[in-house]
């Protein structure tokens, strides 16, 4: 398995309510390779969104191991995960969660913020992942004058602008109508066949999943999995 | 260190740049430590301007004789005529050219008065003075009309006396008590406490307010630098005398300190206010950092730390206040700065001067203001620090 990005190994998640404890998952596993595209289904409150978090360095497992590119994240201080998720994680909201205050091209800069690259190299890196978006017309725009598919193009251009291996997706569709939709997943589908990122999306949609390369039911703590 | 830099430049742009969006709340703030700085800067521009008039008067050169017990006040000094005779011929004190001794006995009451702005009633100084009080006034120049004529019922005005009080102006009739009296001149020594009094000839005074042969203080123009302690030894060495001697510079810098009162009590008022105004402030700034959660907690999960967001909690909360800060000052120094106004000396007769709102008022507005936003600013922006990682899904 050297081929492999992401490995979740006996992963245990359990929230505790006052007395009662809530276990989602008890064993978890399961192993994303390089340029995966994955997409997780499964009933609500079945832990899609739980998962998505501890793959993303923002959310800690009760037991198990997260090895991301043969590094273990699950252990790593917060000052450390902080800046692991910065160099390795593109995250796209559902809502988008773009500062509305700043242009697009500023968004997108953010990431880049805590790089050391000097503000002419930041400057020609928004606009390649803006062109790759294709929004580098609208880069002097604030978030409320876009739409809610540009918006969502603004989050994607700002998840792969410090080029991430991994990006994270929830209901990334969820909001949009479903011309808009199909825009995004064909997006989405590009950059992992063209740029070669992996990426694990969250969706209800059993449409949005057809655009993955594999689709994971997530039911009762476990996978079964679905090939396309 | 650069991208740390990086990440609160970005987070203080985009904390400028959401003001707008919280603009009645923000101004809000910004009137309430307005209102704060400009009630502070009232007391400390009618402190500093009461303390320019009193400590403004009063030379070096000339000395001044009380009746002992009279605590430094000219209204409450009695001395005998008798007395003045024996002074005058002590030493230290200069002499004109035909040898006669520099020196002006005065004798100093209280008046009633009426404000010409609302009417009330207050009290102001009549000097009763003969020919040298003028000239031991530098700067003295009847403005219009001329000199009383001695031995009558005639006075002349201050100019901030005839600027405040009713009844004075030239070729007014005025009643003291039983007595009319005619005002044949105005006269002005700018900056100084003189200007708020009136003057009328010694004898006249005397006998009109039954004072019988006694005066209130004796001027003397000292003669060279160590005359005043020579003068000092002279009257403590004679047991006749019951009287202390000060140069008149002296004299006035006691009087002006008990004006301190005043701007101690500005900074209390001010400082209570404030504390009203922090409530306010730490209320909208609370709600500001609130309204950022969302973003804050975005950035937390693209990777930026907690330092950023306390920056710009801390930068907003400061720009407010400096922007109260700025308006409260301007506003004092259009409203206030200059105007004339009077007020009790510690003598208990009306001081004429005029608000003076300089430097150093001025910074102490601003630092108060920023005061109060750091402390407004400090635990909400502590608070947006604490921000934590957003997750997904928890938007
Ligand atoms: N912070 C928390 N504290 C306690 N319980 C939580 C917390 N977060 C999630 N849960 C619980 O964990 C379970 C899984 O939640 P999760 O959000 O991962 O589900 P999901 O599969 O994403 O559901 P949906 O499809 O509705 O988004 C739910 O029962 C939820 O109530
Ligand atoms: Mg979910």
């Amino acid at each position: 398995m050297t081929n492999a990005l992401i490995q979740i190994a006996d992963v245990a998640k359990s929230y505790r309510r006052g007395q009662e404890t809530l276990s989602i998952f008890d064993r978890l596993n399961l192993t994303i390779p390089h340029g995966d595209f994955v997409a997780i289904m499964g009933p609500s409150g079945s832990g899609k969104t739980t998962l998505l978090n501890m793959l993303g360095g923002l959310d800690r497992p009760s037991g198990g191991a997260i090895t991301f590119d043969g590094k273990q994240i699950e252990n790593l201080s917060e000052s450390k995960l902080s800046s692991w998720r910065a160099a390795n994680v593109g995250f796209i909201f559902q809502f988008y969660n773009l500062m509305p205050t700043l242009t697009a091209a500023k968004n997108v800069e953010l990431p880049l913020l805590l790089t050391r690259l000097g503000s002419g190299e930041r400057n020609r890196r928004v606009q390649t992942a803006l062109e790759i978006v294709g929004l580098s017309e609208r880069k002097d725009h604030k978030p409320k004058e876009l739409s809610g598919g540009q918006q969502q193009r603004v989050a994607i251009a700002r998840a792969l602008v410090a080029d991430p291996k991994l990006l994270l997706a929830d209901e990334p569709t969820g909001d949009l109508d479903r011309t808009t939709a199909t825009e995004i997943l064909e997006m989405l589908q590009l950059l992992n066949k063209d740029l070669g990122k992996t990426i694990v999306m969250v969706t209800h949609d059993p449409a949005a999943a057809k655009y993955a390369k594999r689709e994971l039911h997530l039911d009762k703590g476990e996978f079964e999995e679905r090939v396309s | 260190m650069g991208s740390l830099f990086r990440q609160i430049g970005a987070v203080v742009v985009m904390t400028v740049q959401s003001l707008p969006s919280r603009f009645w709340a923000s101004l809000t703030t910004i009137v309430s430590i307005a209102l704060v700085i400009g009630t502070l800067l009232a007391f400390l521009a009618m402190g500093n301007g009461f303390q320019k008039t009193v400590a403004g008067t009063g030379s070096d050169e000339i000395g001044i004789v009380l009746g002992t017990g009279s605590s430094g006040s000219e209204l409450n000094s009695t001395m005998p005529s008798s007395a003045v005779s024996i002074i005058e011929e002590g030493p230290g004190i200069a002499r004109d050219a035909n040898g006669v001794p520099i020196v002006s006995p005065e004798t100093y009451v209280a008046v009633g008065a009426v404000r010409r702005s609302g009417g009330a009633k207050a009290n102001i100084s009549l000097r009763g003075v003969e020919g040298n009080a003028a000239g031991m006034r530098p700067g003295f120049t009847i403005t219009e009309g001329r000199m009383f004529e001695p031995g009558t019922n005639e006075l002349i005005a201050g100019a901030g006396v005839v600027r405040q009080f009713e009844g004075f102006d030239l070729g007014a009739q005025i009643r003291f008590g039983p007595d009319t009296w005619t005002v044949v001149g105005v006269f002005e020594v700018p900056g100084t406490v003189f200007d708020s009094e009136a003057w009328a000839d010694l004898p006249v005074v005397q006998t009109l307010f039954n004072r019988g042969p006694t005066v209130s203080a004796l001027r003397a123009q000292l003669a060279g630098p160590n005359a005043i302690e020579e003068l000092q030894a002279y009257v403590e060495s004679d047991p006749r005398l019951q009287v202390e001697v000060k140069t008149e510079k002296e004299h006035f810098a006691s009087e002006a300190g008990s004006l301190e009162a005043l701007i101690v009590f500005g900074w209390v008022i001010a400082i209570t206010l404030g504390l009203g105004a922090l409530a306010g402030a730490l209320n909208t700034m609370y709600a500001a950092v609130e309204a950022r959660t969302k973003e804050l907690a975005t950035l937390r999960a693209i990777g930026f730390g907690g330092v950023p967001a306390f920056f710009g909690a801390m930068t907003e909360s400061l720009l407010l206040a400096l922007g109260g800060g700025i308006v409260g000052v301007a506003a004092a120094f259009l409203l206030f700065n200059g105007i004339n106004v009077s007020t009790l000396s510690g003598s208990f007769t009306q001081v004429v001067f005029d608000f003076a709102i300089g430097p150093a008022q001025a910074i102490s507005g601003i630092l108060l203001a920023l005061v109060l936003g750091f402390i407004g600013g400090i635990f909400p922006a502590l608070k947006a620090a604490r921000t934590p990682v957003l997750r997904i899904g928890a938007e």
